[in-house]
């Protein structure tokens, strides 16, 4: 099954994410942006960090959750190729996510993400029927600055 | 991409088009652009941003958008607006952008081509080893959250007080490089955080440094007090204020979400959240973007001074020799709290400017004294290895655009599709065949950065001067680049 997309943006970049439930979606997301990244083949899981947010509705908490994994690599130049939420409903998510520190010998940056951006943020239940989606029954797109 | 925008552009003339007021716009938008560049425009959708734009309180005049615009998330980059600020204008940081005050500076040299040609191989890669770039550069400086709060606070006076450049470089410097309002205690430990590391770096993207020369002037006695001359050796610094600033707009948008539904305002867009300026969260927002402009001018002023020494150690020349003198450094992603006239009368507006460059005229109290006479110098980067010009502000900006012009070439390709069409590698050959140097961290942001992704940054500006936004002083072609 297709985890996301990338969205072509004439200015930054975009993923769509789909997932059966708000942890999968989450969890897509994250995975997806860090691929862009990076490549995460070249990422181990070998230490890991403890996430714990709170936002206003489902779509803010998706976007706090994409800057905390961009600034983790902004200041502790850390990267992360696994991702677990252990919680989740609209206003909180808690996650253990897993990865290693930043080698420049080892790991190639693609792309620095300024952040996750609020524009045309969305995410959708799909609607029965709609079966031409690769999976999940929500989706959610998110702009990214780069 | 997403379908063309079909709406109604009125044609006032061959570079200005009315987007008339619709349902819940306060005001109309006023697009500046040529047939060519319109049909751009039309294709990302931007005038349905431009539209958007209107909808916020406070609004005056109309919803401007620069030649250069295209596709951004909420404000489109290259869009002007005015918020009245007696009658609950607001300001938002999407109308100032998550990398506030990217912006540019450009030093002349008393140098000719043929002087540099010979070394400049040795220059581009020592510039390369002694700038850092690249995807989450840390810089050479190391300071404390302490030293850090006070970058913030005094911007280009704390650079040159470390020795790192001389007093008369902040007078040639938008707000001379020291932005007052700034409060460090209105940004965020993790702000901090992200900018203890990353002064002095050029960072990734569309960020450059770059040896040009000066190949074209249109205005001798403008050039004159520039002092620009024609085969000149000019240097030009395009960064801004790296994760600091890209921290503030995030954490301030956060807040400004909330401010949206304390205030009860209306948005079609969640990027544009935004507050009254007159507002607690308005004002915080405003003292930490200040914050965070004043980094980036610390950050251009801490460049320049290495490509001083570096030019210095690598030609053998004296600094008295090299002459190597900020023109002036103008910011293009940022909020001002400015005096302008609406039908006579004169008001307190916030300025947004997102990727618009600011074009103040002759007379202007804020210019420094030498530029008087002349206007405010405005420094336009072409896309990397392509042409630059340096414009010069106009009495109709002021009257017009709050004294506003283009900030560059603008987007039109996307980024993979750039990277699709062009390979990194492919370009640095293409570039070499034009005799220009360049060296840079990676492929990719170079294939992503290709002028071809670009508008023709000549046509851009011809708008403007057409337009009479602005008056072309001087072109220059790069000979040498380093990216990140």
């Amino acid at each position: 099954m297709k985890r996301f997309e990338v969205i072509d943006h004439t200015a930054d970049m975009g993923i769509r994410v789909y997932g059966k439930d708000l942890a999968e979606l989450f969890v897509n997301a994250a995975y997806g942006m860090a691929s862009l990244i990076t490549d995460l083949k070249k990422v181990k899981a070998k230490e890991s960090k403890n996430i714990s947010l709170e936002a206003e509705n489902r779509e803010e908490l998706l976007v706090s959750w994409l800057n905390e994994i961009i600034f983790l690599f902004a200041s502790q130049r850390m990267l992360f190729s696994k991702f677990e939420v252990s919680e989740i409903d609209e206003k909180h998510i808690r996650a253990r996510i897993f990865g290693e520190e930043f080698d420049p010998r080892k790991h190639q940056i693609d792309t620095e993400f300024k952040a996750a951006t609020y524009h045309e943020l969305k995410i959708s239940e799909v609607k029965e029927g709609k079966s031409y989606l690769p999976s999940g029954p929500l989706q959610a797109e998110v702009i990214f600055d780069i | 991409m997403a379908e063309e925008w079909q709406g109604i552009l009125e044609k006032i003339d061959d570079y200005r088009w009315l987007l008339p007021k619709k349902e819940g716009m306060r005001v109309p938008g006023l697009i500046y652009a040529n047939e060519k560049l319109l049909r751009h425009i039309r294709m990302d959708r931007t005038p349905l941003q431009v539209s958007n734009v209107a909808y916020l309180p406070g609004i005056v005049g109309k919803s401007m958008a620069m030649p250069d615009i295209h596709w951004g998330y909420g404000f489109a980059i290259g869009g002007v607006a005015g918020m009245d600020v007696a009658s609950g204008g607001v300001i938002s940081p999407g109308g100032v952008g998550y990398d506030i005050n990217c912006g540019v500076r450009l030093l002349r040299t008393n140098l000719k081509e043929e002087e540099v040609r010979p070394k400049l191989r040795d220059l581009i890669s020592t510039l390369f080893v002694n700038i850092p770039s690249g995807v989450g550069s840390t810089g050479r400086i190391r300071i404390s959250s302490q030293e850090v709060m006070e970058v913030m606070e005094k911007g280009s006076q704390w650079a040159i007080r470390r020795g790192y450049g001389a007093h008369e470089d902040a007078l040639h410097t938008e707000e001379k490089g020291s932005m007052e309002g700034a409060d460090a205690t209105k940004a965020s430990q993790r702000a901090l955080e992200r900018g203890r590391e990353q002064l002095g770096t050029l960072g990734a993207g569309n960020h450059f440094l770059e040896i040009q020369v000066v190949e074209e002037i249109y205005d001798q006695g403008t050039a004159k007090v520039f002092g620009i001359f024609p085969g000149q050796i000019t240097v030009m610094i395009h960064t801004g204020s790296r994760g600091l600033g890209y921290q503030i707009c995030d954490d301030y948008l956060r807040v400004m979400g909330n401010a949206v539904r304390k205030y009860n305002i209306s948005l079609p867009d969640r990027q544009l959240a935004c507050a009254p300026v007159d507002s607690e969260e308005g004002q915080n927002y405003l003292k930490a973007m200040r914050c965070a402009a004043n980094y980036a001018w610390a950050n251009r002023q801490c460049i320049m001074h290495w490509t001083r020494e570096t030019f210095e150690k690598v030609l053998k020349v004296s600094p008295k020799d090299l002459g190597m003198v900020l023109v002036y450094d103008v910011a293009h992603n940022i909020g001002k709290i400015e005096e302008h006239f609406i039908e006579g009368k004169k008001k307190t507006l916030c300025v947004h400017r997102k990727g618009a460059t600011r074009a103040f005229p002759a007379g202007h109290p804020d210019l420094p004294a030498d530029y008087s006479q002349v206007g405010q110098p405005v420094i336009i980067p072409g896309t990397m290895g392509s042409n630059s010009y340096v414009l010069v502000g106009t009495d109709r900006a002021m009257q017009e655009t709050w004294g506003s012009t283009c900030h560059g070439a603008g987007r039109v390709m996307s980024r993979t599709q750039a990277l699709s069409r062009v390979r990194g590698q492919e370009l640095q050959r293409e570039l070499g065949e034009k005799g220009i140097v360049i060296q840079a961290k990676g492929y990719k942001t170079l294939a992503e950065e290709a002028p071809s992704s670009y508008k023709n940054v000549d046509e851009v500006v011809d708008v403007c001067h057409n337009a009479g936004i602005s008056k072309k002083v001087a072109k220059t072609r790069p000979i040498g680049v380093i990216k990140g």
